[in-house]
């Protein structure tokens, strides 16, 4: 299910880190599952842990990692994430999506993103926000410290203790799938005359790409 | 208005604005594998919708399968959860009716070899993938992106990719490449120099004299990696060496309709005074080979070349995951493995480029483990009636059954902890090729030269 949100309060952790990839997001070895749920447990599953994971475990068994910020305890419960530049670069996995939300977090803060994963994030209500550079270093040192900030998405407004520290811009009806959880697919098919119309073109104008079941032989 | 290539593409396929202001996109050809569809089989499903046009879709497993023991088939997977994951895939497809090279057929293989070997990837298409390296297609001068689960789903639904307009790059390397500089040297170059978030929002265009020379294997190579620079797509555009490629391959149009399709592909091009929002020349014949000394593919250094001062914390970071000292030569680094694979380096001539630096040599003994894993079966089929696979094998190299493999380590082959590996793959990111693995990203020949001296060498010196 989509999340949906207007206004957020929540603890922030830093992941003072560019380039961060889906691979560490979610190790592969846990995109063998056939849902989309269960896959908070191994979220950065190799910072986390000491030992290698497997799926199925049980994760209480094994040993965090305690020097990962996300194993320190002035962060339980945190659910908002920052981190520097080219945040979810790599493999297109929406399990790395999948695994933040199921971990918990609803809003991930980066100076910039990678285009997969940001549109990723938007296909199921994980809120990405880019700011500036200097931006991020203030909301590193705020997080650092284990506060809570304020999100108001109506607004575009980032708060921390009643002031306002930050804006951030996001396209009008992104932000109208993260308020409302629309769903793209009916929101696309309501156009479904015109994809018939373009199609039955394109099949008389270039009629070798529609050929092919018929050639399924060996 | 002069047009890019990218510009033509979008054009042809642009069916509708949605209220949104985005974009739907006419998706002539979707290739599924079995990492990424199931969740978006099952919401089409929860939601009550069929695929909107069984024909453009193609499905291969590949990032789980055993390169072992193939025979068995999906009783040769020994992983539950993976052989889950096949079965499904096969559910999936047989209940919708969507063509499969499945495990036991000849032709499967990474989905990225196997596209452009079967003519079901061509020329004007648009292309998506749940896979990011779907960029390698645009080698054929076409649009191919890699897309999530998301958009699987809502490809499947509506055959239209929802999205925006990219911006428009070109790459343009001229020169003469060095000999033993390959296409994979080049695309590391291009990484090393715009960095991996340097393509983030473009389309890249790859041209100049160097992309004009290469074989359309190696505009593959190049394409592959345009998503490590950062770009959703990759492409070069059509010329006369595109068109041998095509000819006779097994989807690809016939008699009149070839004549037909060939004429719309000769316009696949940029028109020479097209505008490009950000241009960046490389003089290709400064192009050394390249190897990977960190965990991002941007952390790429010349093969003279020495690991780097820490200037930040990703840097230093970086150093403490791959044990490296700044200052060490690339070279001295010793190798406990070595692949050769992945839909980056997996195909004929990638095979032949490695086989032809190993002719007559062995690996070294303090190499633990070095494995060969061709892209498809067709590819494996060609390089044993070349004897390929015997020069591997007499050298030391393990001969293996088609698939991802080592590339991502979901299947049993995988890096130990520390390990360092010359790998011929894309991403050298912290555990990908095996939990504490320490991957190094370089050429096939480079891997070659590499595993028979046991570290790094440059292969300048080695070929003859
Ligand atoms: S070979 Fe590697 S990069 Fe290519 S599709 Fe398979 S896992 Fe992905």
């Amino acid at each position: 299910m989509k999340n949906t949100f207007t206004f957020h309060r929540g603890r922030a952790v830093p992941i003072d880190r560019d380039n961060i990839d889906t691979d560490q997001i979610i190790p592969k070895q846990f995109l063998k599952s056939i849902k989309k749920s269960g896959f908070g447990p191994n979220l950065f599953d190799a910072w986390r842990y000491e030992d290698e994971g497997f799926p199925g475990q049980d994760v209480s068994q094994r040993k965090p990692n305690k020097e990962f910020i996300l194993n320190q305890e002035r962060f339980n419960g945190a659910d908002i994430l920052i981190s520097k530049k080219n945040f979810g670069c790599g493999s297109s996995r929406e399990h790395a999506v999948w695994s933040l939300m199921d971990f918990g977090f609803k809003v991930v803060i980066a100076e910039s993103f990678a285009d997969i994963f940001y549109n990723n994030c938007f296909n199921n209500g994980l809120l990405p926000i880019t700011l500036s550079s200097e931006e991020i270093s203030m909301m590193l040192n705020i997080a650092e410290e284990g506060k809570e900030i304020e999100i108001d998405l109506e607004n575009q407004v980032i708060f921390f203790e009643d002031n306002e520290i930050a804006t951030f811009e996001i396209d009008p009806f992104r932000k109208k799938c993260i308020l409302e959880g629309l769903d793209e697919i009916g929101l696309s098919l309501i156009h479904a005359a015109e994809i018939k119309e373009f199609e039955e073109k394109r099949a008389m104008e270039s009629p070798w790409i529609f050929k092919m079941g018929n050639k399924n032989e060996k | 208005m002069p047009q890019t290539l990218y510009d033509k593409l979008w054009n042809l396929h642009e069916v509708a604005q949605r209220e949104d202001g985005t974009h739907l996109l006419y998706i002539d050809r979707h290739l599924i594998h079995e990492v990424t569809s199931p969740q978006a089989f099952e919401g089409l499903k929860i939601a009550g919708r069929k695929p909107w046009r069984i024909s453009s879709n193609i499905a291969t497993p590949d990032h789980n399968v055993p390169t072992t023991d193939r025979a068995k088939g999906i009783q040769g997977i020994n992983d539950e959860v993976a052989k889950l994951q096949v079965v499904t895939l096969d559910e999936n497809c047989k209940q919708h009716d969507i063509l499969q090279f499945d495990i036991h057929d000849i032709r499967q293989g990474i989905v990225h070899v196997v596209g452009p070997e079967q003519g079901l990837t061509l020329p004007g298409m648009t292309i998506v993938c749940g896979d990011s390296h779907t960029s390698t297609h645009g080698a054929l001068a076409t649009l191919s992106m890699g897309i999530g689960t998301s958009e699987v789903e809502h490809v499947l639904a509506t055959q239209c990719l929802k999205t925006s307009k990219l911006q428009n790059m070109r790459v343009i390397i001229n020169g003469d490449l060095q000999k033993g500089v390959t296409p994979k040297d080049v695309t590391l170059a291009v990484i090393g120099k715009i960095g991996t978030a340097g393509g983030t929002g473009y389309a890249i265009e790859y041209a100049g004299s160097v992309i004009e020379n290469m074989s359309i294997e190696g505009r593959m190579t190049v394409c592959n990696m345009a998503i490590e620079a950062g770009a959703r797509a990759g492409l070069v555009a059509y010329d006369q060496t595109t068109e041998a490629y095509i000819k006779n391959r097994p989807f690809a149009p016939t008699g009149e309709q070839w004549i037909h399709a060939k004429s719309q592909w000769e316009e696949l091009i940029s028109d020479e005074d097209a505008k490009f929002d950000k241009e960046i020349e490389i003089d290709g014949s400064l192009i050394a080979p390249q190897v990977t000394w960190g965990t991002s593919p941007e952390m790429v250094i010349d093969i003279d070349g020495f690991i780097p001062e820490p200037d930040s914390e990703s840097i230093q970071h970086a150093l403490d995951y791959m044990d490296l000292e700044p200052g060490k030569k690339i070279k001295d680094i010793k190798l406990d493995q070595v692949f050769i694979g992945s839909c980056t380096n997996s195909r004929i001539e990638d095979l032949r480029e490695a086989a032809k630096v190993l002719e007559g040599k062995k690996i070294s003994d303090s190499i633990k483990r070095a494995i060969v894993v061709p892209g498809s079966g067709l590819v494996s089929k060609q390089a044993v009636e070349e004897g390929l696979d015997k020069v591997f094998m007499d050298s030391g190299f393990e001969w293996r059954a088609p698939g991802c493999s080592m590339c991502l380590a979901m299947n049993p082959d995988q890096l130990g902890d520390g390990e360092h590996c010359a790998s011929t793959s894309n991403r050298n990111f912290e555990g990908r090729q095996g939990y504490g693995g320490r991957t190094h990203l370089v050429s096939p020949s480079t891997a070659a030269a590499s595993a028979i001296e046991g570290h790094f060498v440059d292969v300048r010196e080695y070929l003859p």
